[in-house]
């Protein structure tokens, strides 16, 4: 087997399993150790993946694989999984990405979910989700990973639904789960259409070196009149569109924001919405197969990130601001991906997890601070009630929105120099539209919360504690430089060859960014902001709406669907086929048995008639 | 003697022998009917234990063979035997009758001998028709299944039990009615071909001859009644929800696996080329099924009648698996009979304690139970994630099988049946909802007692086999792999009929 065995790896894994059984049996008594608990095993897992990092790095550049096989998972006729895991330069990243940051939003929520009653459920659930995304992004086959994405999947339901005697958060988390198994459907069947393929060309392993080797005897193929790898390329994307919030599977994550902002900052920001981009780069040989697949991609990604930042410039809920941003810079990470530059997804990935988490959890800082206030409208002033919130947030701000040197800008633009190279004038377009979009609706976050004029009599509030300033505050330095740091390095480490770009696309970003402040510091004073809204109504009151994307699935989806349900349910179960094809025939032998017993009721006189009847037909019949 | 010195025969004749003296137990004490019951469920679970240690999955043949001449005129034995498949399902049936049993503690009230009679002569049957390898004695326990199992709904059961009961038994014995007489059919081909009756199924092996066709569409329709696949399948959401628990535990569990059982082991082996012919028209509706009960599930208002439809949803992805006579999917699809039981066992035995609780089953008279009852949420949680087939839990297993190995074969039927991983989530999760999630509306539902030491004594095994068949499935698949792999065989036309037995093990 290729690849270096390498025990340890396991061992990145288990923390976070032990601490979530510890935390779901702990007495209450002994919550905060609990939650330390919790916390350190975050800590291990981000130290093994150090560790592994460091051994990895030894190694020469094109020997970096490291894996550990447990167990066979489940074999039968030639259909084998094994329970094995995998540190490459790309599972080394995200490790780190997700130990790293899922460390520091642990501390962060020791702190901020401190009176809760639910403590040890909330951490129970945070290690699991921790070590199921661990097991996505270490897996060594599909199967594995599907195992770590349905994981996620079911920790996401669990934290959004975390307050589950309120309905609609309840239904949120139903509604997260039930669209992301939309998409796991097409992963599935992507992934079996690939595996019937190989199998029968006689490579049936389906660990990821060895679909690298074989990828091409699918080439061939013609599948419902597409090349194969085209089709199993467009599945796998349908699952990828799914987690990762992508148009037209975009719609859970609005709803996903009803969980506690630090679950949002993890899961529904920082790492496992990224899960799809992880899904593309790590299956970049088999999209390299699939040029048509790729374009799809980068249309869905780039047509996402546009509408999701006008959505996003017009919700009035700090949460949904950032949760339409999100899916909007996912949406550059896919179109990063459509167009083949699958590092540079993964440099924004990384640099997105660092200010989107940041964000998140200043917003929790406000959202905490104010008692739950969460309309951007009822902040503002808070610049000076909370000034080491706002110079953090600041931070997130300045990185998200492209200001020039900051880790947003990097990774923006080595995403729109792919764009340029693979995606044409259109997507460029739409990139750089995005991020004139991106910088205007943060500053309008900012702008709204911090800097505007709070109303009269704002409700007092308190700095967070230190617990969680100090996440924040990490997350701001790498925010502020993780894009100078890594914007070499990264890309180099996960094998993308050097390039230079063009040299007028740094400045164009940057022009974009400073009319985006510009236009966001202008239209959030009352005046003009008043100006736009009531010109622009109808379409201000749309993307508000997301668009009215969950009307139109309740109408042409949902409703229907319930609708059939409902007419299999009553009438073609109970009335057609049991009531009238079963209960007919029980009725028919009913009345066919009653017909004859009437024949016998006991009068002579009319046996003796049948009897004569009878007769007299054989008499004739004989005659 | 070797009726009782052999494990096999054991396990029918113990829990036939326990109920039937069960049966007979004087009225003074009926007291003590409850745990004698409980005691003879658990001398099974030992007997059957017992055949999991001995069975060697190195060998292919039958294991813990035994053969005796019972008619000898009409050549009819009784003759047992046991592949991994067989095993599987009679481990399952003890088991589930073990838990049942304690369940029912606290649910029966009435007529306690007679009714832990019905569920030992239930389980008797039951491994009877999976041990047997002689199709009469198989027909016997086919039938014999039917009259504990009919009186366990329609005298212990909810409040349209009778009806439930009555139309349970005229649907199965009309589908069984057209199997006898293809037996027999089939026996008197068999005598006028070889000149000397035998009713081993080996012997009918290639007996057919013309008549195919119609002989295995008689048996095909009394399995496909069993197993349901639509549109044959309303008597069982009747049958199911009026149940009482225990009832409801086997009919899910194992009396539907029967069905499925019929096609592997009579059906196909039987008729090879007609089950050939009438295999894409089976896996089809088994797909249909699949789309149609879970949207049937969907709209259900009765727990236990969502839980029946889900079943339905199940079982049709079942007969996708071993309609595709490919090893994996086959394997794949006795894992998952194996697992329906597991899983679909541990959801009604939940139903049932719910029921006992608060006397309802309609969905909307719950609601915010997670708050009252924790643990018993949690455990549901478990296992409504393990019936849609999470990763890590056994119904995965089982379903990535299939559905990755009937894919090369009916590529449109696996993609439909593709559709019940979306489906089972919308209404598992919905009914979820609805009686964990939300406020606790109802006073009622706000006192009612969590799981109690005795329930968890019946949950947890069932919840360890989820977590150990989903985590580490190899020591079921590795006896379910040659089980598989001989059915396939038997399936080509023109086989061989399967190696001879081993006997006495």
């Amino acid at each position: 087997m290729e690849g270096n065995y390498y025990p340890l790896i396991k061992w990145i894994l288990l923390p976070p399993l032990a601490g979530a059984a510890l935390n779901l049996f702990a007495r209450r008594r002994l919550r905060a150790a609990g939650a330390a608990a919790a916390c350190l095993a975050a800590l291990v897992s981000f130290g093994f993946s150090a560790l592994a990092l460091s051994d990895l790095l030894n190694l020469p550049p094109e020997n970096r694989l490291l894996r550990d096989t447990l167990f066979n998972w489940f074999s039968a006729g030639g259909f084998s999984a094994d329970a094995a895991f995998r540190f490459d330069p790309l599972s080394a990243a995200m490790a780190l990405i997700v130990s790293g940051v899922g460390f520091l939003i642990h501390l962060y929520s020791a702190a901020y979910m401190k009176d809760d009653p639910g403590y040890g459920r909330y951490f129970s659930y945070l290690n699991l989700f921790l070590f199921f995304m661990l097991a996505l992004v270490l897996a060594d086959n599909p199967l594995v990973m599907f195992a770590g994405w349905e994981g996620v999947g079911l920790a996401s339901y669990l934290l959004i639904g975390f307050w589950y005697a309120d309905p609609e958060k309840a239904a949120a988390g139903k509604k997260a789960f039930i669209t992301n198994r939309v998409g796991d459907a097409g992963l599935l069947g992507g992934l079996m259409l690939m595996s019937a393929l190989l199998a029968a060309q006689g490579a049936p392993a389906l660990d990821f070196s060895s679909l690298a080797a074989n990828a091409h005897l699918l080439a061939g193929h013609t599948v419902l009149g597409m090349a194969a790898p085209t089709l199993i390329c467009l599945l796998l994307f349908w699952g990828a569109a799914g987690k990762s919030a992508q148009f037209p599977l975009h719609v859970w994550l609005p709803d996903a924001m009803a969980g506690p902002t630090p679950v949002s900052a993890l899961i529904h920001a920082a790492t496992m919405v990224t899960a799809g981009v992880y899904l593309l780069a790590r299956l970049s040989f088999l999209f390299a197969m699939a040029p048509r697949a790729l374009e799809v991609v980068l249309l869905a990604g780039a047509f996402t990130a546009f509408a999701a930042a006008i959505a996003a410039s017009v919700q009035k809920d700090i949460k949904k601001v950032l949760a339409y941003s999100t899916i909007s810079q996912l949406g550059y990470m896919f179109m990063a991906a459509g167009a083949g530059a699958f590092s540079a997804s993964v440099f924004h990935l990384a640099t997105h997890s660092f200010f989107k988490a940041l964000l998140f959890l200043g917003a929790g800082s406000l959202i905490h601070a104010l008692g739950g206030e969460q309309d951007l409208f009822k902040m503002g002033g808070l610049a000076k009630k909370l000034p080491v919130t706002f110079a953090l947030m600041c931070a997130g701000w300045l990185a998200v929105a492209g200001f020039p040197g900051l880790s947003g800008f990097y990774s923006k633009d080595l995403i729109l120099e792919g764009v340029l190279e693979h995606g044409g004038a259109a997507a460029l377009a739409a990139g750089l539209l995005t991020a004139a979009l991106t910088a205007f609706y943060t500053t309008r976050l900012i702008s709204l919360a911090f800097l505007r004029p709070g109303p009269a009599g704002g409700k007092p509030a308190h700095e967070a504690p230190v617990l969680m300033l100090a996440p924040m505050a990490v997350l701001a330095l790498l925010s502020l430089g993780g894009g100078l740091l890594l914007k070499d390095s990264l890309p180099a480490f996960l094998g993308a060859g050097a390039h230079a770009g063009a040299a007028w696309l740094p400045w164009t970003s940057a022009l974009a960014c400073a009319c985006g402040i510009g236009a966001g510091i202008l239209f959030t004073a009352p005046k003009p902001a008043n100006f736009l809204k009531n010109t622009l109504a109808p379409l201000h009151a749309l993307a508000a709406a997301g668009f009215r994307a969950d009307g139109l699935y309740a109408a042409l989806l949902i409703r229907p669907l319930r609708r059939l349900a409902g007419a299999v349910a009553h009438y073609a179960d109970a009335w057609l086929i049991d009531g009238l094809l079963v209960g007919g025939t029980g009725r028919l032998a009913c009345g066919a048995g009653r017909l004859l017993a009437s024949a016998q009721n006991g009068r002579l006189d009319i046996y003796a008639l049948i009897f004569a009847a009878g007769a007299a037909l054989l008499v004739y019949l004989v005659i | 003697m070797e009726l009782l010195t052999n494990p096999l025969s054991l396990m029918i004749l113990l829990p036939a022998a326990a109920g039937l003296a069960l049966l007979a137990l004087p009225e003074r004490f009926a007291g003590a009917a409850a745990p004698l019951g409980a005691a003879a469920a658990f001398a099974s679970l030992c007997v059957a234990a017992r055949l999991w240690l001995g069975f060697d999955p190195a060998v292919t043949a039958m294991q813990f063979g035994l053969d005796r001449p019972w008619l000898p005129y009409f050549g009819i034995t009784y003759s047992l035997g046991i592949d991994g498949l067989s095993l599987a399902l009679i481990i399952l049936a003890a088991l589930l009758t073990a838990a049942g049993a304690l369940a029912s503690f606290g649910q029966i009230k009435e007529s306690r001998p007679a009714f832990y009679g019905c569920l030992l002569l239930t389980e008797a049957a039951l491994a009877g028709v999976f041990a047997a390898r002689d199709l009469f004695v198989f027909y016997l326990f086919w039938e014999a299944m039917l009259v504990p199992m009919y009186f366990l709904v329609g005298v212990w059961g909810g409040e349209r039990r009778v009806h439930a009961a009555v139309k349970f038994f005229v649907y199965t014995v009309a589908g069984s009615a057209l199997m006898l007489a293809a037996m027999l059919w089939l026996a008197a081909a068999r005598h006028a071909a070889a000149g000397a009756w035998s009713f081993r199924i080996t012997d009918l092996c290639g007996a057919a001859g013309p008549a195919q066709g119609a002989l295995f569409a008689a048996f095909a329709l009394a399995f496909a009644v069993k197993v349901p696949l639509i549109p044959l399948h309303t008597w069982l959401p009747d049958a199911h929800a009026e149940a009482p628990t225990a009832g409801s535990v086997l009919l899910a569990g194992l009396l539907l696996k029967t069905g499925v059982y019929g096609f592997i082991r009579i059906g196909v082996p039987l008729f090879p080329q007609a089950a050939a012919a009438a295999a894409p028209w089976l896996a089809g509706a088994g797909a249909a099924g699949v789309i149609y009960a879970s949207l049937a599930a969907w709209r259900q208002r009765d727990i236990k009648r969502l839980i029946a439809y889900s079943s339905i949803a199940h079982l049709g992805l079942v007969v996708v698996g071993i309609m595709s006579f490919d090893l994996t999917a086959v394997s794949g699809a006795a894992l998952q009979m194996f697992n329906h039981g597991v899983s679909t066992g541990a959801l009604f035995l939940l139903a049932g304690l719910l029921h006992e609780r608060r006397h309802t089953r309609l969905i909307e008279d719950y609601g915010g139970l997670a708050a009252s009852v924790p643990a018993f949420a949690a455990v549901f949680l478990v296992t409504a994630l393990s019936s849609i087939g999470l990763p890590g839990l056994n119904g995965f297993v089982g379903e990535a099988l299939v559905l990755f190995g009937s894919f090369r074969v009916y590529p449109w039927a696996a993609a439909a049946a593709l559709s019940g991983v979306v489906l089972s989530a919308v209404y598992m999760l919905g009914l979820y909802q609805q009686v964990f999630f939300g406020p606790l509306r109802r006073t009622e539902n706000r006192v009612i007692a969590d799981l109690r030491p005795r329930e968890w004594a019946c949950l947890l095994p069932l919840l360890a086999l989820m977590f150990y068949v989903g985590l580490k499935p190899g020591a079921l698949l590795r006896r379910l792999e040659p089980a598989a792999a001989s059915y396939i065989e038997s399936a080509r036309p023109g086989a061989l009929p399967p190696a001879a037995p081993k006997e006495g093990k």
